[in-house]
């Protein structure tokens, strides 16, 4: 392999890339269904999830720390809601710290936590398996 | 060691050394935090005033920073030494340093007071990321200021450590793109975009790091056509291709589009035939080295070599869709995330380490340390199989919990506790063993360093 093909190869696939970015930064991900709840509640909230660092913990779409559950569909799951994640929020758990929060940080989480909920499903429980090897969601 | 430092900062000690210094002290801290936090799974209140928000972060913070440091300290060591390419600048190298060591401090003492602000991997407040920005921009520049002046062929590892500085520059600017709104507010993006940027962040300390595989694998084998061979370079390239573009693996059940997954599934089997070809020629790569001159790093090759081999099958069966569904979310990615860099990174670059140490103590280590390492070696090793596969047994029953049983998750953490219990033994298990490997390396820097 000569030098020219290997800068060749190389820049085909820098250049490549840049286009793949441009298509996952805009249309890859321009599909948001819960985008009607976000506000400047949720958006604060967002950036308190960031700064007590809920995520060492606690998976959103399965990524995270696993010292605590996913909580991507907290809101919407059977048996919980809003209340029952306000009641985490509000005291904490042997487990979970509680950051002495107030109300409105706590209304400001539960904001953010109810957007990320109506966004996706997480984990997936009911799906398909297809012969490829990928999978159909139910 | 801070006086050490400064003491050595004025006699113009090998730079390269003094990043590897900081590298292993970086590896007990992250090591010892990492203990702790594992012990906190099992005792949730063990080390209060060091809770799990702090101690995951100062883990992986400070793990991170002994892969990043250590391939560092080496480029700078063989460049010179090895490549006939003396540095462009020898200051910029010793500022570089600085800046690492000065923000790392702050970095650690923000995590301490409980200040994060930023994202998994890097929860420090974003601001600092502008210094570690900074000191990549000089070692980049220096670095390829360095290496151009270079005539004739290039071994591929210089191509590869190249890759690695500017693709590093390029994901954590990326991984920062959360500051505008344009990407923060749309969670799907943000999660994508975070996701994309951390994987191809990965891929490009890999590109340092099997650099550094190759370079010392040269040197141990003393032959150095396999670093320009076609072969070599189409290796490069195909780890290049899923550095690039099979990052989406982590996020099949983001709701994105769904082209991005389906490309990323369809490269991410490209692998395979990295791990085809380990496997042929394992057993090669087994006979004809220069052994005993380098037993050390030899080890740590070898070992580096199979766990990349067990690894890559897992990497390989989790990326199908239909088996990540069960494995996602699960001990199985930590498992694949601390089976990759304790086994093939912590490896290889302990193998480099090794390798310098010989070359800085003209291979007069003694043979009392030889065996100390020799059996840290092995406590190591031994350990890491058994923290991997009980990670691997509780992400299989809590996949299965979820996914067929629909159990909560105080029932499935009591299902998996006895796993996360052997988990924990055995990772205090390798702490030791680490101990014992970096102890005998630290003395020979000390020894080189003070005379
Ligand atoms: C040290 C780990 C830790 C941190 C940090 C943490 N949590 Fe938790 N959290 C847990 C654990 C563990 C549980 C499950 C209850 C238990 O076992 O104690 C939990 C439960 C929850 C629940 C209820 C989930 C369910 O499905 O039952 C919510 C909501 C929650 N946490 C939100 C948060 C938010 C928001 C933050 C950040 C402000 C946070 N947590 C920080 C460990 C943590
Ligand atoms: C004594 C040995 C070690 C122990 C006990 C240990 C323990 C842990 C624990 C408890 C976590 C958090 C998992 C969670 O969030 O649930 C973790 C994560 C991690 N560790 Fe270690 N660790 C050890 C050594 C190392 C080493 C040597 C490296 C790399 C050089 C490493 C790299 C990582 C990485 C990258 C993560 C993040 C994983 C993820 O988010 O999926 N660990 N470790």
């Amino acid at each position: 392999m000569n030098s020219n093909s290997k800068r060749l190869i190389f820049g085909g696939l820098i250049l490549s890339f840049f286009v793949y970015s441009y298509f996952v930064y805009t249309s890859g991900t321009d599909n948001d269904k819960g985008v009607h709840l976000i506000n400047e509640q949720s958006k604060r909230g967002k950036l308190l999830f960031q700064n007590y660092n809920c995520t060492a913990c606690h998976q959103i779409y399965g990524l995270g720390g696993y010292m605590g559950p996913d909580i991507t569909n907290v809101i919407s799951a059977k048996n919980k809601g809003p209340v029952y994640a306000k009641a985490f929020l509000q005291g904490g758990t042997p487990r979970m710290p509680n950051f002495h929060l107030n109300e409105k940080e706590i209304d400001e989480l539960i904001a953010y936590l109810t957007y990320i909920d109506k966004t996706g499903i997480s984990p997936i429980i009911d799906f398909k398996i297809n012969y490829d090897g990928t999978v159909g969601q139910k | 060691m801070m006086e050490q430092l400064v003491k050595n900062e004025k006699k113009k000690k090998e730079i390269g050394i003094v990043f590897i210094l900081l590298a292993l002290i970086s590896l007990i801290g992250g090591v010892f935090f990492g203990s702790i936090s594992a012990l906190q799974f099992i005792i949730p209140d063990f080390l209060n005033s060091i809770p799990f928000v702090k101690s995951r972060p100062l883990h992986v913070s400070l793990v991170v920073a002994w892969i990043f440091l250590s391939s560092i300290g080496g480029i700078y060591y063989y460049l010179p030494r090895y490549c006939n390419l003396p540095l462009f600048s020898n200051k910029l190298p010793r500022i570089h340093f600085w800046i690492f060591l000065f923000t790392g401090v702050i970095i650690l003492t923000c995590y301490i007071i409980g200040k994060f602000g930023g994202r998994e991997y890097w929860e420090f407040p974003p601001i600092l990321a502008i210094p570690i920005f900074i000191s990549w921009i000089l070692f980049g520049f220096n670095y390829f200021k360095t290496v151009f002046k270079k005539v004739g062929q290039w071994p591929v590892y210089l191509w590869m450590w190249g890759t690695g500085i500017f693709f590093f520059l390029f994901t954590f600017s990326e991984s920062y793109l959360w500051l505008f709104p344009y990407f923060r507010d749309n969670i799907v993006r943000d999660i994508t975009v975070q996701w994309k940027a951390y994987g191809a962040l990965v891929g490009s300390w890999n590109m340092l790091v099997y650099g550094t595989a190759i370079f010392v694998m040269e040197r141990v084998k003393g032959d150095e056509s396999v670093a320009k061979s076609k072969l070599s370079y189409l290796m490069y390239f195909l780890g290049f291709t899923n550095l690039l573009f099979g990052w989406a693996h982590h996020i099949y059940i983001v709701p994105s589009a769904p082209w991005i997954r389906y490309f990323a599934y369809f490269i991410s089997m490209t692998e395979l035939l990295i791990l085809g070809k380990i496997i042929w020629n394992w057993k090669n790569s087994l006979s004809e080295a220069k052994k005993d001159f380098h037993i050390i790093s030899y080890r740590f090759i070898v070992a580096s070599d199979i766990w990349v081999m067990l690894n890559l099958a897992l990497a390989l069966v989790i990326s199908v869709p239909a088996i990540n569904i069960f494995t996602h979310g699960t001990h199985i990615t930590v498992a694949h995330a601390m089976g990759s860099t304790i086994g093939i990174n912590t490896m290889i670059l302990l193998a480099s380490c090794f390798f310098l140490i010989g070359d800085i103590t003209k291979h007069q280590f003694q043979l009392q340390h030889r065996k100390i390492i020799k059996s840290g070696f092995w406590i190591t090793n031994i350990f890491l199989m058994i923290f991997w596969l009980s990670l691997l047994f509780a992400g299989a029953e809590k996949g299965k919990l979820i996914v067929e049983d629909k159990l909560s998750f105080q029932e499935i953490m009591q299902n998996i506790s006895p796993y996360l219990t052997v988990f924990t033994i055995s990772g205090i298990g390798m702490f030791i063993g680490l101990l014992m490997v970096i102890f005998p390396a630290l003395k020979a820097i000390k020894t080189y360093l003070l005379n």
